[in-house]
């Protein structure tokens, strides 16, 4: 079985992925209920991995669940929890269980979540996760035993195109092609000059690229964003546009924002497809899409 | 090189020291002096401290170095001050904490925690500046460590948390990989950004590392 998602990164089509976030605790219902909304709205759902280093039920559990409302999961797959052994052992488990696309991150540092005192692990890096990906396919493991069994993933990765400096997140960029990353889903985009510029960079390489749009809820959590999270920069102008929205109404102005985005680079042809994140308003991804005329 | 350490709160040496009333304190003349966390002025304030708490301090001194082996010849020289106590109170790191330990057939207590091995860039500011990993890559990467500088010990770049050149997790410290690439850029070996570093090998030597120079 190859994975329907490289399918359609190969078919030319503009290709629409968002993801959902597995529950902290045992109650499924509200990821359920967010898996019912988008399965069948996107061509694949990421799930996180312990998103923002805090503790969550695995990013596998959710993508069983993806599978089981008979949608496409990207699993996520960090270096921050894991040694060599349970990466691979999860990839393995993955596979067997129909998961065919990974997304390979570094993760986020332990100290930004919710368990402070915890230890980092990073026994690899991404680079080194893509690598072991494509050891796998090849039947042997990172002791160099042979396999019972390969795996077969399409793999990718991330990249943040508003890094500054930019050049060690090229470099590193370039590291990961190499390493076998077939697709990059971005940090969150703004400024489309800005990223045209990049993608005129980034086609050199014979990658997808999935323009990363990241959900504006208000103009508060747009500064926030561009104060404090690294790589994401709004331009003044758009928080304008969420300021002046009427009460009640900046959700509404925040998902237009999205649409548009979106609506833009398509008709540019500025990237493969999108990643939308509409981080806790999960519920409104299928308004985005709508508003992006999709 | 040197062992950085800070002292333990008073709380837990006194913990530590119940019941062991006559206490002989020992400082260091290397690192924990330089970290004025056992130096002389230190340990003076310590003596004190545990004075003014009830206990009769039997002695106190700076060793010069408490790790180095020489530190039991300190035993004998001060062989009063050490037979009259109950227990030892160590203001050095780790290393002379085990080193004392290893002399003296009774209670020695740290006052001290050992924070990591690092190097003193500017006065009293300290940093880690090498893990001990055993496979040296300071030639790919400039003379800057990334498993000593990036906080996930990363070796093929930055991670998304880089942010304006400064690292997600402490916005005072530099990211380890802007430091790297503008050095590298500096000298024009900007290829070494493109290098790959395979996973480490965690075994070098096996834990609890050890080394025997061969003859």
């Amino acid at each position: 079985m190859v994975s329907t998602f490289k399918q359609a990164l190969d078919s030319g089509d503009f290709v629409i992925t968002s993801e959902v976030g597995p529950p902290k605790g045992t109650n499924l219902e509200k990821m359920n209920h967010h898996l019912h909304l988008l399965h069948d709205k996107v061509t694949a759902l990421n799930v996180t991995d312990h998103q923002s280093s805090v503790m969550r039920m695995p990013s596998i559990a959710g993508c069983l669940a993806v599978l089981e409302h008979g949608g496409v999961p990207i699993l996520q797959m960090t270096c921050r929890d894991r040694n060599r052994l349970a990466l691979q052992a999860d990839l393995m488990f993955a596979y067997s269980r129909g998961v065919r696309d990974v997304l390979c991150l570094t993760g986020d540092a332990v100290p930004v979540g919710d368990h402070k005192e915890g230890k980092g692990v990073f026994d690899l890096d991404s680079v080194q996760l893509l690598k072991t990906i494509r050891l796998l396919e090849s039947g042997k493991d990172l002791g160099g035993n042979e396999l019972d069994g390969a795996v077969e993933f399409c793999a990718g990765a991330i990249v943040t195109p508003e890094a500054q400096p930019i050049e060690p997140q090229l470099a590193k960029f370039e590291k990961k092609v190499e390493a076998g990353a077939e697709f990059f889903q971005t940090q969150a985009v703004y400024d489309l000059d800005n990223y045209a510029k990049f993608m005129s960079y980034a086609r050199k390489f014979p990658v997808k690229i999935l323009a990363g749009i990241v959900l504006l809820s208000s103009a508060r959590m747009a500064k926030y964003m561009t104060e404090n999270v690294p790589g994401i920069f709004v331009p003044q102008p758009l928080i304008d546009e969420l300021s002046r929205a009427p009460k009640g109404e900046a959700l509404r102005v925040g998902i237009e924002i999205a649409g548009r985005m979106i609506a833009a680079l398509k008709r540019e042809k500025l990237c493969d497809g999108v990643h939308i994140m509409a981080i806790n308003k999960e519920e409104v991804v299928p308004d985005i899409i709508a508003a992006a005329g999709l | 090189m040197k062992s950085i350490t800070k002292q333990k709160p008073y709380t837990e040496v006194s913990q530590l020291l119940e019941g062991l009333d006559r206490v002989c304190v020992v400082g260091c003349g290397t690192c924990a002096t330089t970290t004025k966390t056992g130096g002389i002025e230190e340990v003076t304030a310590m003596k004190e401290r545990l004075q003014a708490d009830g206990k009769l301090v039997t002695g106190f001194l700076v060793v010069p170095t408490a790790c180095d082996e020489m530190t039991g010849e300190m035993e004998s020289i001060n062989a009063e001050a050490f037979r009259n106590a109950q227990s030892i109170l160590v203001m050095s790191c780790a290393l002379g904490v085990q080193r004392i330990a290893s002399y003296l057939g009774r209670p020695v207590i740290p006052a001290l925690d050992t924070m990591f091995i690092g190097m003193e860039m500017s006065e009293g500011s300290f940093f880690e500046t090498c893990v001990q990993c055993g496979q040296c890559i300071l030639g790919y990467t400039s003379g800057i460590c990334p498993l000593a500088a990036c906080h996930k010990g990363l070796l093929n770049g930055p991670c998304g948390g880089t942010n304006k050149g400064m690292c997600e997790v402490d916005k005072e410290k530099d990211c380890a990989f802007t430091l790297i690439y503008n050095r590298l850029k500096e000298q024009g070996r900007l290829e070494l950004m493109s290098a790959y570093h395979p996973p480490k090998n965690h075994h070098v030597t096996l834990k609890p590392k050890s080394f025997k120079i061969s003859t």
